[in-house]
């Protein structure tokens, strides 16, 4: 096999894995695994496995690193861009099936809830984001311009678990652990940025 | 897992004059005539109730999803937990404790606490404060015709009701997600109002596990939260009681927790509800649609205040 078939292989690998939660979830909802509230189970999963993903994509990097892998970047972006997917698509499914498009009730939520606050202002800002993933923006924006734009995830993510926090009644501990787990992503960076300095 | 058997007592429980609870005395040997309320934890026992005119003629929600879709934190605190990890729970022997401002402080058991009184059905809509809802056909005695006997002191403003607390069987209670025992409470008029009943069974069968067995409380017109389950300890008090969620968070749940649309909790709208089954959402009801009832118990209240 030559390495442009691996290549491919790989990719689809990558692809297969970012897709495999959303492609179960879809046949739990065709077999009506989802429970009494499948609206619900629904938002639920993709905000998790978007955070999920945010969380992998960040770990790429110090993965990189740790292991000597550096070709382990080139799948940052494809991760980056299934955690949008999934986030829009949570963000699609409160305001289409949840809401109903009833925009006075979801601009009242946006403005006084505020774990939805927090939520939409962290898919505002990942959406330039998203926007500038393809080849032609880092040419066209320039990689200092480009790395300091996608530098805003590190702002992202804490916002993506912030929100979860606020949306938990009584139970801290999984938003917690999602946030410990962000803290040593960044931290690692922190200090790998200090030993090269 | 709940085996259904014990369809041949059926016949027991209906009297030309009425239902009557009445419990099997297997436990001590007594061959009482009657039924067991509390049997074993994997039989659910047929039970009938007399018609109340307080019951909607809403559809009524799945029994599945009545059964299936539970908040009951002393299982876990994912709604999938209770169905799967109440099953544990020993319901049998049950006592529960009565003091407080009273006449007749004492502990009894579960038979002879319910003995006497006539088993309605009362079908009920139930509203969860995180914006979904059911109809649920309970069940169940008014509180009131239950704690009278026991000559609440002119003392009795509240009732408190507290959870059993074993954590060994009760695995959420291993984890101080809230304080336990879960407690709630009444003022005393909520509590003798004709809507008020204690359930000790839903769809024509004792209570499953996770739906607050051996007995738990069912107030409509609160949020779901107020409706405490599993229920060891009924205290008549002075003083407004200290309440699990409030002692939680207090900016979001208050003593009252009527079920009102025009004000928020803190992290959901209250304004509609989404009818477990149905696709789009519904408005919701002030005092959940019993008004009607209750809505001269808080006359001169501001409700925004006793949320
Ligand atoms: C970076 C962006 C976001 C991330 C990472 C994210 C992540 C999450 C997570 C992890 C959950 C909890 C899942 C669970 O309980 O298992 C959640 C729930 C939820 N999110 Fe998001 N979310 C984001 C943006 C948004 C936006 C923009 C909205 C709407 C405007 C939104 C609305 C909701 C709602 C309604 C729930 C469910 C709350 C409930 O069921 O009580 N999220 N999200």
């Amino acid at each position: 096999m030559d390495r442009k078939a691996r290549e491919r292989i790989v990719y689809a690998a990558v692809w297969l894995a970012c897709l495999a939660p959303l492609l179960w979830l879809a046949w739990r909802g065709y077999a009506g695994e989802l429970g009494a509230n499948p609206i619900e189970a629904v938002i639920r999963k993709l905000g998790v496995w978007g955070l999920r993903l945010l969380l992998v994509g960040l770990a790429i990097s110090p993965a990189a690193r740790i292991l000597r892998q550096p070709r382990l970047i080139r799948f940052r972006r494809t991760v980056g861009l299934f955690a949008f997917s999934y986030i829009l698509l949570h963000l699609s499914t409160y305001i289409g099936v949840d809401q109903f498009f009833d925009w006075a009730a979801i601009g009242k939520d946006i403005l006084k809830r505020p774990y939805i606050t927090i939520g939409m202002a962290a898919f505002l800002l990942l959406t330039p984001l998203a926007a500038t993933s393809f080849n032609g923006a880092v040419r066209r924006l320039g990689p200092k311009r480009w790395r300091r734009l996608h530098q805003l995830i590190y702002l992202i993510v804490p916002m993506g678990v912030v929100h979860y926090y606020l949306l938990v009644k009584a139970d801290h501990r999984p938003p917690l652990i999602y946030g410990g787990i962000v803290a040593a992503l960044l931290g690692w960076r922190l200090w790998a940025a200090r030993k090269s300095a | 897992m709940l085996i259904r058997q014990g369809g041949d007592l059926t016949e027991n429980d209906v009297t030309p004059r009425g239902i009557y609870l009445r419990r099997r005395e297997f436990m001590t040997g007594v061959a009482g005539a009657g039924l067991a309320l509390a049997a074993g934890p994997a039989s659910a026992i047929a039970l009938r109730g007399e018609p109340s005119r307080y019951s909607t003629d809403e559809e009524k929600t799945s029994k599945d999803n009545v059964t299936g879709y539970n908040n009951y934190y002393e299982f876990g605190v994912d709604k999938s937990d209770p169905a799967r990890n109440a099953g544990a729970l020993t319901t049998s022997p049950w006592t529960v404790k009565i003091d407080g401002e009273c006449d007749k402080p004492g502990t009894y058991d579960l038979g002879d606490f319910l003995r006497g009184n006539t088993l309605q059905e009362r079908i009920y809509r139930l509203r969860c404060v995180e914006g979904w809802s059911m109809v649920i056909p309970w069940l169940g005695v008014p509180l009131a015709d239950l704690l009278k006997p026991y000559g609440p002191t002119s003392k009795a403003k509240y009732v408190a009701f507290e959870t059993l607390e074993r954590p060994s069987e009760m695995i959420g209670q291993r984890r101080s997600v809230l304080y336990w025992p879960y407690r709630e409470g009444l003022r005393m008029d909520e509590a003798m109002n004709p809507l008020t009943i204690m359930a000790v069974g839903l769809y024509g069968e004792t209570l499953p596990n996770q739906n607050g067995a051996p007995m738990r409380l069912v107030v409509p017109w609160k949020y779901g939260f107020k409706s405490i389950k599993s229920i060891v300890r009924i205290s008549f008090t002075e003083k407004q009681p200290p309440t699990a969620w409030n002692r939680s968070a207090a900016r979001e749940y208050g003593f009252y927790s009527n079920v009102n649309p025009e004000v928020d909790h803190p992290r959901w709208s209250q304004a509609t509800e989404r009818r477990i089954g149905e696709f789009r959402r519904r408005p919701t009801l002030m005092f959940n649609g019993y008004g009607e009832q209750v809505a001269s118990m808080y006359r001169g209240m501001d409700l925004r205040k006793f949320f």
